[in-house]
């Protein structure tokens, strides 16, 4: 035998090597540093794929790791992260929980809402803050309604499409057929999707929407093939954001092709399956923490939380304008496991990133697309670009 | 204590090559294979494939080059190779997850970078006690130890520092703040100047030992690669103090530095994911290790010319060499 057992770690030496001496220090000035964090999941009515259902907290772990991560470089710095955390199912909690915490001092607040109550946040909130959009993948957010101090952490949902189209084109997979929902959200993310079918070179056959209201768990099989039975398609994109009739249509379609879109190979933020470049640490370090896998809006808190302390860090300050002046400035730069920088557009304020490609089980693709150029950044190929947007978030400090 | 299922394998190989006693050799660690390969570097060719543990990463030797010490990660502990035999005489206590380590010039002590838990381990090479572990920011990765022995330098990748460990006392004594995923550090002979690699800041920093400061920033641009796929990882200094080459990973491309003037002076076309490297004993060459091509590049450091490559195993991380 020529292993040998590995002895247990004394705890003993290290308690107290837990001791940090921070002398060397001393001459920083200690920052004690607030981050609000509100989540709102609203119910979403009865869904037919309910068997797997998603979790309920998604965002809230991500901003505490956010927090656990930023303590851990805070402690050398003597920074000190503090998160006054609300998850609710009920809106009118929200904004009276919000104003009591501005009341109490809090100035940055990474928000997981849907639009229409980030806005009534962003409406009534005084201008000394800065906030973090990492609920609402509304595009118009990105391009008409920009609300006053507000960076996004989560991908517009042009992004997703466009990460998607990209992929599509790079496969030369051009015809495409679009089944949506009935809800307002599915008829955003298929505009979405013909939006980039025009910028990709995808050609729309024909765009069907969902809305027989059998039980697809018994009937699928019968259902689904005549209602693909189009003119001929590469492949089907399928826009059900809360995953309603979705997660139905792989194996059932007419022609024998594979579907993406919100079900089937979707564009996202973060997935179980990310890995490179550092990811495997982030996940073991958030299942740690909360016994799950991290999704996008858990990636979106996370990445929300450590912008405004990697802005605290470098600035040594915990003044709202100043740490959104540095976010957008150049000097800005976000290590999040995407392997790359990720910065921040300084007209809308979204954070630009590679988005994975994944089905439930492994990883496909990232896009940008090899080949898809930008003057500026190869990542401004996804979502809405400075001449598409009516937002100066940089211009309006 | 996990079952060994190489440990035949092993035992096999160890008794059909038995190493030849003076030809100079390189150790390349295959980080998805849980082997090494053997390269003899009269002839750059592979010669031999040993089973280690799981997950390889960073090597190294003793500094009577009779034991080499591999990071085995996912089996969470650091084998002890014994290099005339190379049979793996010991595993060694090293915390969950070593990365990356060096070794104190003492030959005993064994400073281990543990990425999952933010720590660094001190192992005693010989009573295989562990002396001391200490804190450091979140995901731990690059070590080295300064030529006097006073310093232990750790990276942290998200926390984007240097903690500069005072190895008397195994306290952390100073910071140095420098841009994104910092990966690796590298020490000046003399001791003096210390080279930090950031991988997603894309720069080099050049910090003043006695000071801790920061006093020069290398950036790099390559002509029709993006900047964001310059992400320097692996820094390594010419002995006779002329050159500093730096890896930049994806941008397959190892930077050639004056180390004295901290001017680029040329970009060498290597490998894919190039990450780390070392000279041959008698200074000729360079290898580097490239992780997606699964090859390992051979630079002439007197021409500046990539001379050859040599496949090995997949994802090939790791590398020393010995005479």
């Amino acid at each position: 035998m020529n292993l040998l057992p590995t002895p247990p770690l004394p705890r003993l030496i290290l308690a107290t090597a837990l001791t940090l001496p921070l002398t060397a220090v001393a001459a920083i000035t200690p920052l004690d540093v607030n981050i609000s964090y509100i989540g709102l999941e609203p119910d979403h009515g009865a869904v037919l794929s309910n068997i797997l259902p998603e979790p309920a907290d998604a965002g809230l772990p991500g901003a505490q790791l956010g927090i656990d991560d930023s303590n851990t470089t805070g402690r050398f710095l003597k920074q000190k992260y503090h998160l006054h955390a609300l998850s609710t199912d009920d809106t009118d909690q929200v904004l009276p929980q919000v104003l009591e915490q501005y009341q109490q001092g809090i100035r940055l607040f990474v928000l997981n809402l849907p639009r229409e109550v980030l806005a009534e946040v962003a409406s009534q909130l005084p201008g000394d803050v800065v906030l973090i959009n990492a609920g609402s993948a509304d595009d118009v957010l990105r391009t008409e309604q920009c609300l006053p101090r507000m960076l996004h952490t989560l991908p517009s949902r042009a992004m997703l499409t466009d990460a998607l189209a990209q992929w599509l084109s790079s496969r030369r997979w051009n015809r495409w057929l679009l089944l949506e929902g009935n809800r307002s959200e599915d008829k955003a993310y298929a505009d979405a999707l013909e939006r980039s079918a025009k910028r990709m070179g995808g050609h729309i056959i024909e765009r069907k929407a969902w809305d027989y209201d059998t039980d697809l768990r018994r009937t699928a099989q019968k259902e689904l093939p005549p209602f693909t039975q189009t003119d001929e398609y590469d492949v089907v994109l399928v826009a059900d954001e809360r995953g309603d009739f979705g997660e139905y249509v792989p194996y059932n379609t007419w022609y024998p092709r594979p579907v993406a879109g919100t079900q089937g190979m979707s564009p996202v933020a973060w997935h179980r399956v990310v890995e490179a470049w550092g990811a495997a640490q982030l996940q073991s370090r958030f299942e740690k923490l909360s016994g799950r896998w991290m999704n996008s809006r858990d990636y979106a808190s996370w990445a929300g939380v450590r912008t405004l302390a990697e802005a605290v860090t470098q600035t040594r300050s915990t003044d709202p304008q100043v740490l959104l002046t540095f976010i957008l400035s150049d000097r800005f730069q976000l290590g999040a496991f995407k392997g790359r920088k990720l910065t921040y557009r300084p007209w809308s304020g979204q954070l630009r990133q590679p988005i994975p490609l994944v089905h439930p089980r492994a990883l496909v693709s990232q896009s940008p697309q090899e080949g898809f150029l930008h003057p500026v950044t190869d990542l401004d190929t996804l979502g809405f670009d400075a001449v598409e947007s009516r937002c100066s978030l940089q211009g309006d400090l | 204590m996990r079952k060994p299922p190489f440990v035949q394998t092993l035992l096999l190989s160890a008794l059909l090559a038995s190493p030849a006693a003076h030809a100079a050799k390189a150790y390349v660690s295959n980080e998805k294979d849980n082997t090494l390969s053997v390269i003899d570097l009269a002839s750059l060719t592979v010669t031999d494939t040993i089973d280690v543990g799981e997950r390889p990463r960073g090597i190294a030797l003793s500094k009577d080059h009779s034991k080499l010490f591999i990071c085995a990660s996912d089996s969470d502990t650091v084998q002890v190779m014994d290099l005339a035999t190379h049979r793996i005489i010991a595993n060694l206590p090293s915390g969950e997850d070593p990365e990356q380590f060096s070794l104190h010039p003492d030959n005993r002590r064994l400073y281990i970078a543990n990425e999952d838990d933010a720590l660094v381990t001190v192992v005693d090479t010989e009573s295989h006690e562990v002396l001391a572990q200490i804190e450091v920011g979140v995901e731990p990765e690059g070590m080295a130890v300064s030529p006097d022995g006073r310093w232990a330098v750790n990276t942290s990748e998200t926390t984007s520092m240097l903690h500069w460990i005072d190895t008397e006392t195994h306290q952390l004594i100073d910071n140095t703040l420098v841009d994104q995923r910092p990966r690796h550090v590298e020490f000046s002979r003399d001791g003096a100047v210390l080279w930090a690699s950031s991988e997603i800041g894309g720069t080099v920093s050049v910090i003043d030992v006695a000071s801790r400061e920061i006093m020069q920033k290398l950036t790099f641009k390559i002509r029709g690669i993006h900047p964001d796929k310059i992400q320097p990882v692996g820094v390594k200094l010419s002995a006779d103090g002329r050159y500093a080459f730096v890896a930049l990973g994806p941008a397959n491309h190892v930077a050639v530095v004056d180390a004295k003037t901290y001017e680029v002076l040329d970009y060498l076309l290597v490998g894919s994911r190039v990450w780390h490297m070392e000279f041959t004993p008698d200074q000729q060459y360079l290898l580097t290790t490239n992780g997606v091509s699964g090859d390992v590049s051979v630079i002439d450091v007197d021409a500046l010319k990539v001379v050859k490559s040599i496949k090995v195993g997949r994802y090939p991380w790791g590398v020393v060499t010995l005479d």
